[in-house]
């Protein structure tokens, strides 16, 4: 806390008409105050004032006794800003300017990690930012300690270390290989804020399937569909089988149920099959009977 | 990703200081922070919005109406004002701000789009009036830190916060 008198000697005020304060009224204050701390403003003189505390976070009006210090207890003012103190008499007035300042000590990150969702393998794909409060809820801006850890599903741990600069942070982690939720924590000295990652299944890699005849049925089945780290793709997924046979063509969507998908489709003698997953496609087959 | 450029311009809020004096606005950026790119018209829109929220905040505080602080203002901000202007119609106090002259750096866009953090060098007079009667008028320079985030249709400041030289 940076506290250094300032005596302010009859700052004058542009309303200031008949004059009530008298020369010798002065006030002393410090230039900053740590949020929510006990501070003093010491007036001299004689007399009765109204003493008002001006800011965009607080206001205060205090009946004061001119020569005597005006004492602020602990609370009284713990929104960080800055600070009027008008001393007014009738129509006189002299002020000052001090600050409060945001304590030094994290209460509270706004942590904000995205996407909540993503595939596996992916650089730099998540990312997080930080800004950094006090327990009044004061954006403290002076560089503080942060670190952040992605701990993926399988344990392995990316980490960061860092101040924050103005107030904020900011980093990147790459999602791992393995499918998983991923627990992605931001910490600040004694304070932390945790925020869940999932990662899903990439697009399919060596997408491969089957032909072969059930009656006057075609059937079609993929292999286990799995992503380039050999993560199962999740259920649902659609695959597509396209015949194409003597100018004509049949296509058909199936969702991945257990992670394969199967289809019947006609028998068409000298027909060329293809599967395909989204923009992934997969083998063809040139059937013939 | 940093870059060093100095963007400088002087422009005259006119249309933003309706039944007001009019405030000098300029604008740094550089050494901005975070890896997303800003584009312009997210500048262009971020400082539109945050000028628009001195008119509310000023109008709010003059009429001690805290529902004219909306929708300018969110979260934390909004309930530091919300507060001041309800300590300021216990005490029988109206101030009226006028921002003068705006010193604007835009220093952090998060990587998600969803905070941009704002520094201005603000010049404005605050007149203090106690039940009608004015007791002072100042002209004040301080250093803000502004976070603003996006609403459905404009940007809002959720962190409004002055800090010491």
């Amino acid at each position: 806390m940076r506290l250094r008198g300032l005596l302010l000697t009859c700052v004058a005020a542009t309303a200031m008409t008949h004059p009530v304060l008298s020369q010798s009224t002065s006030m002393s204050m410090p230039t900053a105050v740590e949020a929510g701390k006990a501070f003093s403003i010491s007036i001299t003189g004689s007399g009765k004032a109204t003493l008002y505390i001006i800011g965009l976070g607080q206001v205060l009006k205090r009946d004061v006794t001119l020569g005597q210090a005006a004492f602020f207890p602990a609370g009284s003012l713990y929104n960080a800003g800055h600070y009027l103190a008008v001393l007014a008499a009738d129509s006189s007035a002299q002020s000052g300017e001090f600050d409060i300042i945001p304590l030094n000590k994290p209460a509270e990150l706004s942590f904000l990690a995205r996407p909540s969702r993503l595939p596996v393998g992916l650089h730099n794909g998540i990312t997080g930012a930080v800004y950094v409060f006090d327990a009044y809820q004061n954006l403290i801006t002076t560089p503080t300690a942060i670190s952040f850890e992605l701990t993926g599903p399988a344990g392995t741990a990316q980490k960061r270390a860092m101040e924050t600069q103005d107030g904020s942070a900011w980093t990147s982690m790459d999602s791992t290989g393995q499918q998983g939720v991923d627990r992605f924590v931001a910490r600040s000295g004694e304070v932390s804020s945790n925020r869940v990652v999932s990662q899903v299944p990439g697009d399919p890699c060596g997408l491969k399937m089957t032909a072969r005849l059930s009656g006057q049925k075609l059937v079609l089945a993929t292999d286990p569909v799995r992503d380039c780290n050999g993560n199962a793709v999740s259920d649902g997924t659609i695959v597509t089988f396209t015949e194409s046979f003597n100018g004509g063509q049949s296509t058909v969507d199936v969702p991945l149920k257990h992670g394969v998908a199967e289809v019947q489709m006609d028998d068409h003698s000298g027909a060329t099959i293809s599967v395909a997953s989204g923009i992934v496609l997969g083998n063809q087959i040139h059937w013939k009977d | 990703m940093l870059r060093s450029w100095l963007f400088l311009s002087t422009v005259l809020v006119g249309a933003l200081s309706v039944g007001s004096a009019q405030a000098t606005v300029r604008i740094e950026r550089f050494n901005l922070q975070g890896p997303r790119a800003l584009p312009e018209q997210t500048r262009a829109a971020v400082i539109r919005d945050y000028l628009q929220s001195w008119q509310s905040l000023r109008i709010a505080l003059e009429q001690n109406r805290s529902e004219l602080l909306g929708p300018s203002f969110i979260g934390e901000a909004r309930d530091k004002l919300t507060e001041t202007i309800g300590q300021q119609a216990v005490l029988g106090i109206r101030t009226k701000y006028q921002d003068r002259a705006h010193d604007i750096q835009i220093v952090f866009y998060s990587p998600d789009g969803l905070s941009i953090e704002l520094k201005d060098k603000v010049e404005y007079d605050v007149e203090v009036l106690d039940h009608g009667k004015v007791k002072t008028t100042q002209h004040v320079i301080a250093r803000y830190f502004i976070v603003l985030t996006p609403a459905e249709v404009q940007w809002r400041v959720r962190v409004l916060q002055a800090v010491a030289e």
